[in-house]
């Protein structure tokens, strides 16, 4: 359904990153960034990554990366953390729309998910170095704390069954002899 | 204006520095220990499970920070990329008061007498620099048992029928066994195998003060909420101080150790919190700044006498670069065997330390610390696609179904495992950086195949319904069990300190952190590192005549 009402999912899609963008404030913005919200990324490119990361962890019964807001994570890391990886990005994105218009015709976000796969897995044969970049950047915005702009509303912590809220510790409930 | 002169000045504050300053200031000399970290408290603990000392992909969160500290990692085919703390290349420790003591897991392991004698008791391995140590397990034993009740260490290693005789039994009880142990103790009786209570520098009863542990998420590599962790920081430090003979100088760089117009030390140069240049004038100076920086201060040390750095006469400052090559097994059971009950680790086997057929040497088998979502990924078996739908529906159904067991191979020594200082590559205070090269010994891996089977064979017995091994590969090892570069011996010619940990070549600098350890054990290091401390600070204390420095 995402490539059915491309505009309404763009627009939800934009306020979740303003959102974001907003409740990080002390995070200056990255140098490439658009004004439309992100700190690195373009619109276009926003919606790139996006759509990669749900490939990668996509919705089943429980939030893929597009729902945890994973791309917000790799685009807060980018204006960071990750500034030594953003000439990858801005190339690497490209040339994942580049694979897809050359075999689909179209963008990749713009893809039915199986050609979306098809085209990742070029990419990976073609670009790997860029490829296991986002997909670990994906892993950590969909599994790690949710403090770092991912894994919104602790989305994979409750798919894994952690106890929420994270608890301090255990053994003062378990045991009331502890000190 | 210049510093105060002091007795011994201590070149960092981690597991060796840390019990050298109080020994030291509790006899009544005067002592600067001076720590390039920050000195962080269990309020630190921020639980960020991208940032702290184990995972690091947001940066190390006890030091070093990336921006300041480059080192150059030299790959199997000789490529040189310069490096940053958060990189895997970069062998990190930890760079705070209490080093790698104050996030560290805190298992609290003795070596066993083969392991001071590995050369005796396997002979000649080619292409390796095995050797004994000049001191045996005797000589550390009183110290051993010093470390554990001054420290404070938990656990029950009385079933443990490999273990070194010792005298005392440990000041506290284990923790309460966790699901896991449940199921795999039972599981190493049938097998025939002896497992006990990991020994651990955890309070599990109220100790020196502080309160016991709450068996949180969030153990190895994050700070203790509760001070129920025992390291250099919340014990022999704040001891040390106390004495009001200490003076802890955090954000403090050494650049050298300054020597006079015969080589003998006169302090250190560093560089203060502010960047400025400070020499500490001391009539001893001893470096404690973990397997890696210990080596390279030395050679950073230059003197007309000391061309190629300082000790470094027979060029084995920074040679035999060791650490643990941890293999693993992990299986995966039809029952829920997650608990949420940390630190996760609690029962270990010694059957395989020694006595394997063919092998010099082994490993000691445990099961692994309590893994948050994100390191779990790494436990993801090579069969599984590396994502789309199958990665993530493994994750899902594996994550609370998984028992990992692993264990710290000792590795065989390779002299051309090795440190040097970087002819080119400069940190921000401008001092030649680290440089690392070198790779293991292929003995060490096919120890690591072993050890891996021996743990998959231990899951498979106590119900795993599917199995699979991590081994790792033969790149060099460092990181957090990182030592060997110093190594003590008698002969100055095959070694860099005396079994005092006293330069050859110098008579008032020692090195009392891992790099001394000729051999690393089957073992994590951390008590070994804290016990030859204090029993290299005692004969230090003995041979102490007072100050020669004029006042
Ligand atoms: C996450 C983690 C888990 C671990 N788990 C265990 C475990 O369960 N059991 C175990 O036995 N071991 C464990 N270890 C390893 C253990 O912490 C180390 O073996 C031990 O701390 C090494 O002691 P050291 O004295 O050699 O060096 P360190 O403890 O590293 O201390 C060296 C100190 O010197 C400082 N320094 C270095 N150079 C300079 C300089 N030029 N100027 C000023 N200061 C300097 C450093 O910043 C550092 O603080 C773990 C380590 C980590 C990081
Ligand atoms: S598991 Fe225990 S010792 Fe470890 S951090 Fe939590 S409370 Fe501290």
């Amino acid at each position: 359904m995402p490539n059915q009402k491309p505009s309404l999912k763009r627009r939800t899609f934009l306020s979740a990153g303003l959102a974001a963008a907003a409740g990080g404030a002390a995070i200056s913005c990255g140098g490439g960034g658009t004004g439309e919200g992100w700190r690195f990324f373009t619109a276009e490119e926003a919606r790139t990554v996006d759509a990669i990361c749900e490939r990668i962890i996509p919705a089943d019964r429980d939030p893929g990366a597009h729902a945890a807001g994973v791309v917000n994570y790799i685009d807060i890391q980018l204006a960071k953390r990750f500034k030594k990886h953003q000439a990858a990005y801005r190339k690497g994105v490209a040339g994942v729309d580049a694979v897809s218009r050359a075999r689909f015709g179209k963008r990749f976000a713009e893809l039915p998910p199986d050609q979306q796969t098809q085209a990742l897995t070029e990419v990976g044969a073609k670009s790997g170095a860029f490829f296991n970049l986002v997909l670990n950047h994906a892993m950590q915005g969909f599994y790690g704390d949710p403090r770092h702009g991912g894994n919104r509303n602790m989305a994979s912590w409750r798919m894994l069954g952690l106890p929420l809220p994270p608890v301090r510790g255990r053994q003062h409930y378990d045991d009331p002899k502890a000190g | 204006m210049a510093l105060k002169h002091v007795n011994a000045v201590i070149v960092g504050a981690g597991a060796g520095g840390g019990v050298v300053a109080k020994e030291l200031s509790a006899a009544g000399l005067s002592v600067a220990l001076l720590e390039r970290g920050r000195w962080y408290s269990a309020a630190d603990c921020r639980k960020d499970d991208l940032c702290n000392q184990r995972t690091q992909v947001l940066g190390a969160k006890f030091g070093p920070d990336d921006e300041r500290n480059p080192r150059v990692a030299v790959d199997g085919k000789g490529r040189e990329t310069v490096v940053v703390a958060s990189d895997g290349a970069y062998s990190n420790n930890a760079a705070c008061v209490g080093g790698g003591t104050f996030s560290y897991g805190a298992m609290a392991w003795r070596y066993m007498e083969k392991d001071f004698r590995m050369r005796s008791t396997y002979g000649a391995v080619a292409g390796s620099t095995l050797e004994d140590w000049p001191i045996d397990y005797f000589d550390l034993e009183p110290y051993y048992e010093k470390a554990e009740w001054e420290m404070g260490v938990s656990g029950d290693v009385s079933n443990n029928i490999f273990k070194a005789p010792r005298r005392k039994p440990l000041p506290m009880p284990p923790l309460p066994p966790n699901r896991e142990y449940r199921i795999l103790s039972p599981a190493a009786k049938r097998l025939g195998l002896h497992p006990f209570d990991i020994p651990m520098l955890r309070n599990t009863v109220p100790y020196n003060g502080r309160r016991s542990c709450m068996r949180c998420r969030w153990c190895v590599g994050f700070a203790c909420e509760v001070n129920a962790r025992n390291g250099t920081h919340n014990t022999v430090i704040p001891e040390a101080l106390a004495t009001g003979n200490c003076e802890l100088r955090t954000d403090c760089m050494t650049r050298e150790i300054l020597l006079d117009a015969r080589g003998r030390a006169t302090g250190v140069a560093y560089f203060d919190a502010n960047g400025r240049l400070q020499e500490q004038t001391a009539d001893l100076a001893i470096v404690c700044g973990g397997a890696v920086e210990s080596a390279r201060l030395l050679l950073n040390t230059k003197h007309r006498l000391f061309p190629n750095g300082l000790g470094n006469r027979y060029d084995w400052v920074g040679r035999n670069l060791q650490s643990h090559t941890y293999p693993a097994a992990i299986g995966l059971f039809e029952q829920e065997v997650y608990d949420d009950l940390g630190p996760g680790a609690g029962i270990a086997i010694c059957d395989y330390n020694h006595g394997n057929p063919g092998l010099a040497g082994g490993a000691m088998l445990a099961n692994e610390f309590i893994r948050l979502p994100y390191q779990f990924l790494s436990a993801v078996p090579a069969g599984v696609p590396q994502w789309g739908p199958e990665h993530k529906n493994f994750v899902r159904n594996a994550y609370r179904r998984t028992i990992s067991i692993m264990g710290p191979v000792q590795e065989m020594p390779v002299f051309d495992a090795r440190v040097q200082a970087d002819p080119k590559v400069k940190d921000y205070w401008g001092i030649p950086v680290a440089r690392l090269s070198g790779g293991k010994h292929p003995h060490t891996l096919e120890i690591a195949g072993f050890a891996a089977a021996k743990a998959e064979a231990w899951l498979k017995e106590a119900g795993a319904i599917r199995t699979w091994k991590r081994l790792p590969g033969a790149s060099l090892s460092g990181g957090q069990h990182q030592a060997g570069t110093c190594r003590m011996g008698n002969d100055p010619k095959t070694s860099v300190v005396n079994k005092d940990c006293q330069l050859h070549e110098v008579d008032n600098v020692y090195v009392i952190d891992a790099s001394v350890h000729v051999t690393n054990g089957g073992f994590n290091p951390a008590l070994t590192i804290l016990a030859n401390a204090y029993r290299a600070s005692g004969n230090l204390l003995k041979a102490w005549k007072g100050s020669k420095a004029r006042s």
